[in-house]
């Protein structure tokens, strides 16, 4: 039986978790179908059919499925799925949405955020916001997974050439309706996928200060991140936060500052491959996580590292 | 309205969760438990859709050990009219218990139910998605605001690049991120006449569910460890560290 892998995409790019949750489905087995639901989301279905090792690329384009509500994704992903022996998507805002519907209508238990792949029945999830590693073997015959994008690596996204199988289904349920979006834009690299981030928390004391990140990651190409602090008090967007409830990050290089080091946020960027941390205050936590802490006041730091960059 | 707001007894979020040496579960002697925090945004949106005349009665509902009565009797306090309690010795997965609370559910017939979008101990982020679908409801999850008119309600939900606002036909489910609304304190006197409240336990049998498990946890173990980082005293040294060193600037 094969695994049905459903892509990430806003209908215009295919996001790259979905390369990375492709991975994780080749940890499991060979046979990969990947699906692509939305609306004039033929972009996408082009550079889907490009990703190596899929055997086919199954579209369900329809104006129902365009803001990706969950109902009606719920209902056509547990349909397609429901002859595969593992249905897997990404853990993004998106993927946590529909699949555990998903799940619930397939009478099976979701396996959530799986950061590796033991066997094709045995996963790795971290819990209690990632202090602890729970290595868990479901029993259900159909595996509804989502995949943590950090803990697997991109896949090859060219070379291969996957036939497109269009969908007739059109399932909408009509019990949900979208309104309207406030989408952030932004210039930088996504926060996920980015090599570098850049975070501020609380001790940025206003958005207005954020700009002393901005130079920093213009140099290093970051992405800005922040803390729930920074969020909360109005600084920065919701789209910014990292944490155990925000977005999960593991660049090359991370660099907080101001920022504390609660187990939340640490739980959303604890994977990262050079932490670096600038708080003024020697006993904060975030330094028990850092590969290079610097005890300095960050009004006199970041100016200086900018122009040093 | 009616309002269902199911909530889960977990650890206190200040509590850094360590695994057991012999790796068989997170090591949870002696720690301090709580209301799981999105529970706790939950109850409160409740209680001000009640205060603003939009819901007459607060259902609050648990799934676990009688050690769960604490919880919900501190919902009670915070202002929900009366408690569930579903008594049960095993561990429930996400799935269990949205089968057991959409039992309650076509009992009580509530018109909203309002859920934290993630448990803060398994970290699932699924129920209120499952029980959704089980009763073929709309969901509006990871709400940040909401808004109830002529039998739909609005909600805004924290996506990965903003915030989506949706339209749902009630009965609806909800689930709550961080920046729904702040929760108020339970006040002394409030916690006194909570002991009056009324407070029902039922069991899985009763309610006719098989809530058994799906998912064995073959074992719990520490993340991998970081080797220890060192202090830097300048910008200087940080900028030939992160250059000559860790080779991740240039
Ligand atoms: C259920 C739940 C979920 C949560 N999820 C998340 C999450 O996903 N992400 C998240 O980040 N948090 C999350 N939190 C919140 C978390 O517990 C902390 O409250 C938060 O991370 C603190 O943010 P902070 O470090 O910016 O602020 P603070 O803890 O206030 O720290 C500010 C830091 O700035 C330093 N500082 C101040 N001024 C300066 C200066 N001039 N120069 C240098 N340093 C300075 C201080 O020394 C201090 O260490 C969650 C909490 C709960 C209850
Ligand atoms: N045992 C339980 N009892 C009551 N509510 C629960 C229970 N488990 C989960 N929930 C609800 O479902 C939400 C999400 O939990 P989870 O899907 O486990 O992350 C929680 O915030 C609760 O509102």
């Amino acid at each position: 039986m094969s695994i049905l892998v459903i892509a990430e995409h806003d209908n215009d790019e295919l996001k790259g978790a979905t390369l990375n949750t492709i991975t994780a489905a080749k940890e499991i087995g060979p046979d990969i179908e990947l699906l692509v639901v939305g609306f004039s989301c033929d972009a996408v279905v082009e550079k889907a059919c490009l990703i190596p090792g899929i055997s086919k690329v199954l579209v369900a384009d329809k104006e129902t499925y365009k803001n990706f509500l969950a109902e009606n994704i719920g209902s056509l992903v547990a349909e397609i799925g429901s002859d595969h022996s593992h249905i897997l998507a990404s853990a993004t805002s998106n993927g946590k949405n529909f699949m555990p519907r998903v799940a619930a209508l397939l009478d099976v238990a979701q396996i959530s955020e799986i950061i590796s792949v033991l066997s094709e029945d045995t996963f790795e999830r971290p819990i209690y916001a990632g202090n602890c590693i729970a290595t868990v073997k479901s029993s259900d015959s159909i595996k509804v997974i989502t995949v943590r994008a950090t803990g697997f690596d991109d896949c090859e996204s060219e070379g291969g050439s996957a036939p497109r199988e269009n969908l007739d289904q059109d399932t909408n349920l009509g019990i949900s309706a979208f309104v309207s979006e406030e989408l952030a834009k932004s210039d930088r690299p996504e926060l996920t996928s980015a090599d570098v981030v850049i975070s501020g928390g609380r001790g940025m004391q206003s958005g207005e200060n954020f700009r002393l990140l901005e130079g920093i990651a213009d140099k290093l190409g970051a992405a800005i991140g922040a803390s729930r602090a920074a969020v909360d008090s109005g600084f920065v967007p919701n789209d910014m936060q990292v944490g155990q409830t925000g977005k999960i990050v593991a660049p090359n290089l991370y660099i907080a500052v101001g920022i504390s080091g609660a187990i939340q946020h640490l739980a959303g960027m604890k994977d990262s491959k050079v932490i670096v941390a600038i708080n003024k205050d020697a006993d904060a936590p975030i330094f028990q996580v850092a590969d290079y802490g610097l005890v300095a006041d960050l009004f006199d730091a970041l100016p200086e590292l900018e122009s040093k960059l | 309205m009616k309002v269902l707001v199911p909530i889960k007894r977990v650890i206190d979020f200040n509590v850094k969760v360590r695994a057991k040496s012999d790796e068989t579960g997170p090591d949870l002697t002696n720690v301090k438990m709580a209301i799981n925090p999105f529970c706790e945004i939950a109850v409160e949106e409740a209680i001000r859709l009640k205060e603003a005349g939009t819901a007459q009665e607060v259902i609050a509902i648990s799934i676990g050990t009688n050690a769960c009565k604490e919880q919900l009797r501190t919902a009670l306090a915070l202002g929900a009219d009366r408690a569930i309690l579903v008594e049960t010795e095993i561990e429930v997965e996400p799935l269990g218990v949205a089968k057991l609370l959409k039992a309650v559910v076509e009992r009580e017939q509530p018109e909203l139910i309002i859920l934290g979008k993630q448990a803060i101990d398994d970290d699932s982020n699924q129920t209120g998605q499952m029980l959704a679908s089980l009763l073929s409801y709309p969901q509006g999850t990871f709400a940040s605001k909401i808004k109830i008119e002529k039998g739909k309600i609005n909600v805004t939900r924290e996506v990965d690049g903003g915030l989506q606002t949706v339209s749902l036909d009630l009965p609806a489910v909800v689930t709550t991120d961080l920046r729904l609304n702040e929760p108020r304190y339970a006040s002394l006197p409030n916690i006194m006449k909570a002991k009056k409240k009324p407070f029902d336990t039922l069991t899985p049998e009763e309610l006719n569910v098989d809530a058994s498990p799906r998912i064995e946890i073959l074992k719990v173990s520490p993340p991998p460890e970081r080797p220890t980082g060192i202090i830097v005293n300048s910008v200087d040294e940080l900028i030939e560290k992160l250059k000559n060193e860790a080779k991740v600037i240039s």
